[in-house]
């Protein structure tokens, strides 16, 4: 099993080389580029994502562009949540807090995977 | 020995609010759903609000204005018009079933039928005449079928909505309770309700867009959307039935959509426009 998910891994990696050979010049640039790309960055990505977070749907959130009102502009985050762990709990699932809130619950619906939460989280967190 | 006195004072109340709760009909729904938007809305009448956003923001009232001024549905409303008055092969037509459709039907629709034990909508309606006339009926939710049913709408313009749910009829109540708890009930992986955009937040922008109060929705279906115009071709493409607006909605919140004409959908349209009773039908309405 484990073999065959590190198989799965070698092969994805080498399909990603292999699409950013074809996509630049300088695969060491390139390569460089994503490096780059801290956590914090992955998770404002994964947030402004229509088709991920979305999060701009209802939040304001700086740097992003029409944003919707339905939720609490995303501002001073360390003052309305004591820990990390509690935002993460809040996007995880926000009608565990209030059931009747319009939240989408992103980690108990699989909206977005473990991993993408606590880039997110990462994000969020610097607001 | 005081805990179990809170229990049994708790258990009085449930029972003193239980009869109350279950004396909660069809009228009293209507009137606390109505009021809750007079209150969220004060100065909006409540005949403003068959103009859905259009009555809670002036900017995007003044272009539509303008854009009612040459409307974009009138080419194919004239074919709506043309399709209503077609003689079928046995030489009978759409308005054969429909013989007071000029002086205004449409507010009268979805209406219970006590001998079929179920909600009959316009549409439902208009197919199960061509059907029994030997034609085919037409596609569901777009195309000639909301463009008849449109003009059917078009002639009852200021008809005011009369849904009648029959409350001695226990299986009238039914269909209008299935319908009360689809509009309330979260779904999809987004897990939205109807209510948490059109109750909790009417007034309030997903993105850039405008959520428009549920009290008044009913009333410009079937719609033209500029949305279903860009999508298709031909003067019918922007043309809707509110269960193809159903199926939008269900779709947005990743929901899986039920099929036009469904038990489910009949019954959401049965309480949706229920609640909407005593508006004015301006359907249709040019809609983004």
């Amino acid at each position: 099993m484990r073999k065959a998910a590190t198989l799965i891994t070698t092969a994805v990696s080498a399909a990603t080389l292999l699409g950013s050979l074809a996509l630049t010049s300088d695969p060491a640039v390139a390569a460089e580029k994503k490096k780059a790309l801290s956590v914090v960055e992955q998770g404002k990505q994964i947030a402004f994502n229509r088709k991920k977070g979305n999060c701009l749907a209802c939040h304001q959130i700086a740097g992003g562009t029409l944003p919707g009102n339905i939720g609490p502009p995303l501002v001073a985050m360390k003052q309305r949540f004591p820990s990390k762990q509690a935002l993460r709990e809040q996007i995880w699932d926000a009608t565990k807090r209030n059931p009747n809130t319009s939240m989408p619950p992103f980690g108990r619906h699989k909206i977005l995977t473990e991993d993408e939460i606590d880039k997110v989280v990462e994000f969020i967190w610097t607001l | 020995m005081k805990s179990k006195t809170l229990i049994l004072a708790a258990a009085a109340g449930l029972a003193a609010g239980a009869p109350l709760l279950a004396q909660a009909g069809p009228k009293e729904d209507l009137k606390a759903f109505r009021e809750y938007y007079m209150k969220r809305f004060p100065g909006v009448p409540l005949d403003e609000f068959a103009n859905g956003v259009y009555a809670i923001d002036a900017g995007m009232r003044a272009e539509w204005e303008q854009m009612e001024e040459f409307p974009p549905y009138e080419l194919g409303l004239d074919i709506g018009k043309a399709e209503f008055y077609k003689k079928f092969k046995n030489g009978k037509s759409l308005a054969d079933c429909f013989p007071d459709a000029e002086k205004g039907i449409k507010q009268n629709y979805p209406y219970w039928d006590p001998k079929r034990k179920e909600v009959i909508t316009l549409e439902l309606a208009i197919n199960e005449c061509r059907k029994a006339n030997g034609e085919k009926p037409y596609k569901w939710k777009k195309g000639k079928l909301a463009a008849v049913s449109a003009y059917i709408g078009y002639l009852s313009r200021g008809k005011r909505i009369n849904v009648v749910v029959p409350e001695d009829d226990p299986d009238a109540l039914a269909w209008y309770e299935r319908g009360k708890r689809f509009f309330y009930a979260k779904r999809g992986q987004l897990n939205f309700s109807c209510a948490d955009c059109h109750v909790a937040n009417p007034g309030r922008r997903i993105r850039a867009n405008l959520l428009s109060p549920a009290l008044g929705q009913v009333t410009h279906f079937p719609a033209y959307r500029k949305k279903w115009e860009a999508k298709g071709s031909g003067a019918l493409a922007g043309f809707g039935t509110i269960q193809r607006r159903y199926t939008g909605c269900n779709k947005q919140v990743r929901a899986k959509p039920f099929k036009a004409q469904s038990v489910e959908y009949r019954s959401l349209e049965y309480f949706h426009t229920y609640m909407s009773n005593g508006l004015p039908i301006n359907a249709p309405g040019v809609r983004m």
